[in-house]
């Protein structure tokens, strides 16, 4: 097969990939469970709960918790600006962003010059 | 909906994030110069798209118990994928987008939450899937084994970093005995929802790319993984 052909396919398989994160972050976001995660549900332990899902009294680790320096961010919540319904943006948002952070320092990182190694290295 | 998912500011003491914030820094510094020999122009795009594929993942909070859920960490699924130097930079990389764009995790817990998934859950699911590589290497189904149980052990182990953090300088506000069984519980769970995550992704990359699973490298099984008509031979390039 010709390397045209090859690149051809790795760039499908990648140009996949990314659609495959795409669709997760910006639809399937929608069906996640907005129950508290293993953490959270740990350190809420032993505190009542408010309307909000915050500890309203009784003892618990999150009693410590601090509001994140960030909370002003316009994503912050995953949300844009704060709007209901907004998580699929802010998700795909947050993969381009993600990718292109990630892309770019491994881009940058990468050995060049050299033959790709293939399977042998 | 989600809204956090990771360690906020104030579960364990100012010296305690310190401590894990100056431990993150060496272990992600280690991590940029090892990385390199991982990266080519072939493997460098994957391993961005993975940590996209993670940020993606870690959203889909799945639940585990009545009131509990629990979400992807992708330890082992990045480790696995694309070795864990350049797997514990995707992973904080991650977690680096969520708290200062999401809001979710603190910054100065940023330390620990590195330390927790992109140092301890990699390389706990890269030693797991290592010790397994031979049964990684014979067949699909093998390496399917493989991701689960290394994804299921990083969750697991990612968790006891935190309650380790807690047992060193934790703010308090509930006993380590009951950290430690709460946290371990519900990770086991959330650990098998980990494990069918990554070994479904894995499995499926293998299906058609089975040359960009790191674990694979250099398998003399290769070539009963990939399908010849999909996969052209290197050489031929």
């Amino acid at each position: 097969m010709s390397s045209s052909a090859t690149n051809r396919r790795a760039t499908g398989f990648l140009v996949g990939f990314l659609l495959i994160a795409l669709l997760i972050a910006g639809g399937l976001s929608y069906f996640a469970s907005s129950d508290p995660d293993g953490l959270d549900s740990v350190t809420l332990s032993g505190c009542q709960l408010n309307a909000d899902g915050e500890p309203a009294g009784g003892t618990c680790i999150a009693r410590n918790a601090q509001d994140p320096a960030t909370a002003s961010s316009p994503l912050a919540d995953y949300s844009v600006a704060g709007s209901d319904g907004t998580v699929g943006l802010a998700g795909v948002l947050g993969v381009v962003v993600t990718l292109v952070v990630a892309g770019g320092l491994f881009w940058v990182l990468r050995r060049r010059g050299e033959p790709s190694s293939g399977d042998d290295s | 909906m989600v809204v956090a998912m990771h360690m906020s500011d104030g579960l364990v003491t100012a010296p305690t994030a310190a401590v894990f914030g100056l431990i993150a820094v060496i272990g992600l510094a280690v991590a940029v110069s090892r990385a390199r020999v991982d990266l080519d122009d072939r493997t460098a795009p994957m391993a961005g798209l993975v940590t996209a594929f993670v940020f993606a993942v870690q959203m889909i909070n799945f639940p585990i118990l009545p009131g509990a859920s629990g979400h992807l960490l992708g330890g082992a699924l990045v480790a696995i994928l694309v070795g864990p130097w350049v797997g514990s930079l995707c992973i904080a990389i991650v977690l680096a987008v969520q708290a200062l764009l999401f809001a979710d995790g603190g910054l100065t817990a940023l330390g620990t939450n590195i330390v927790n998934m992109a140092l301890v859950g990699v390389f706990v699911g890269y030693a797991v899937a290592l010790a397994l590589r031979g049964l990684a290497r014979r067949s699909r189904a093998g390496l399917v084994c493989t991701a689960f149980l290394a994804a299921l052990i990083n969750t697991v182990v990612a968790a006891l970093a935190f309650v380790l953090e807690y047992a060193i300088g934790g703010a308090g506000g509930a006993s380590l005995g009951t950290v430690l069984a709460l946290m371990v519980g519900l990770h086991v769970l959330i650990g098998i929802g980990e494990g069918i995550i990554t070994a479904a992704t894995v499995g499926a990359v293998a299906s058609v790319r089975p040359d960009l699973v790191h674990l694979l490298r250099g398998a003399p099984t290769l070539l009963h993984l990939r399908r010849s008509e999909d996969v052209p031979e290197r050489s031929a390039s």
